[in-house]
């Protein structure tokens, strides 16, 4: 297992809030894809069904920490300082993916873009931009 | 099976005349909006309050949904969810009695500080605009004492209507 899988595993491990969603996250090179697969404990409109808004927010904010964790490793979990959340299209009874751009890496903070869709890459059904406050190793 | 949510439509806006009826009818809504829907369950969100165009519900810690381990901080995805979770409440308890679904457009949170260890978290939201289609939303979430925040939330939702 390379370096940057161990910080990803690790971070995933370590989050319980992770495991409650069900979150998983592949690596290929520095690039993470996250996972989530459907669960019926996420959905927030059950008439379509559709996952519940504040999982979709949810499942950015932790792929851009997650993908924050495999560039900048740090034996604390760096911290959210603000989010936007742009709904695009429900987010259906499927399993979901998600890729984070580190737009710009600083020493304190980090300016990350999130982009979350389902079965066609090119149709994104949610996008996060997001600052974030990096923990130093102190 | 869930049943749709549905009250008598009235005209729209303004809110239905007799005010003193509405806060009953949108706490029933409430009620059945937090017993139905599964991410709300899940959670393990309680309804604090309703009143007109304003909703407040609480989410007790728990540990399965820390987000850091060293600290034992409930996770932001967790505030996340309760901040738009409590947005479209006050977006609900402001269409009043009309039958409709909403969608969320987009939310902006802003992360003051983490909340305190072990602890659950309030947020309260104001739907202080409605239109035919949006609703405008803040919120406000803490977890000790109202007057020291742990986030803020501003949102945008569209309100769709059956078609007639």
């Amino acid at each position: 297992m390379s370096l940057a899988a161990a910080e990803l595993e690790t971070f995933l491990q370590r989050v319980p809030y992770v495991r409650f969603l069900g979150m998983r996250a592949e690596l290929a090179g520095e690039e993470m894809t996250a996972i989530l697969p459907f669960s019926k404990h996420l959905v927030g409109n059950t008439f379509l069904p559709a996952l519940h808004g504040g999982v979709i927010g949810a499942f950015l904010e932790m792929t851009a920490l997650a993908q924050l964790s495999v560039a900048q490793p740090s034996p604390r979990v760096h911290k959210t300082i603000d989010i936007t959340i742009e709904y695009l299209r429900p987010g259906r009874a499927l399993t979901s993916y998600a890729r984070a751009d580190l737009r710009k890496v600083g020493r304190r903070i980090a300016n990350v873009h999130v982009e979350a869709w389902q079965d066609d890459r090119s149709q994104p059904f949610a996008a996060l931009r997001g600052h974030f406050l990096l923990s130093g190793d102190n | 099976m869930p049943r749709r949510w549905r009250l008598t439509p009235g005209r729209f806006p303004p809110y239905p005349a007799r005010m003193s009826e509405v806060p009953e009818a949108i706490r029933q809504m409430a009620e059945h909006m937090a017993a139905t829907v599964p991410q709300a369950a899940s959670l393990g969100f309680r309804l604090v309050s309703v009143d007109v165009a304003r909703g407040s519900i609480e989410v007790p810690w728990r540990e399965d949904l820390v987000g850091d381990p060293d600290t034992q901080v409930i996770a932001g995805g967790v505030v996340t969810s309760l901040l738009d979770h409590t947005c479209g409440l006050a977006m609900s308890a402001a269409a009043g009695t009309q039958p409709f679904s909403t969608a969320t457009l987009d939310l902006r949170i802003d992360y003051m500080r983490p909340a305190a260890p072990r602890t659950g978290v309030i947020a309260e939201a104001h739907c202080y605009k409605l239109t035919r289609t949006i609703g405008f939303v803040r919120a406000e979430a803490w977890d000790v004492d109202r007057t020291d925040l742990v986030a803020t939330a501003q949102a945008a939702f569209v309100l769709n209507r059956p078609r007639t």
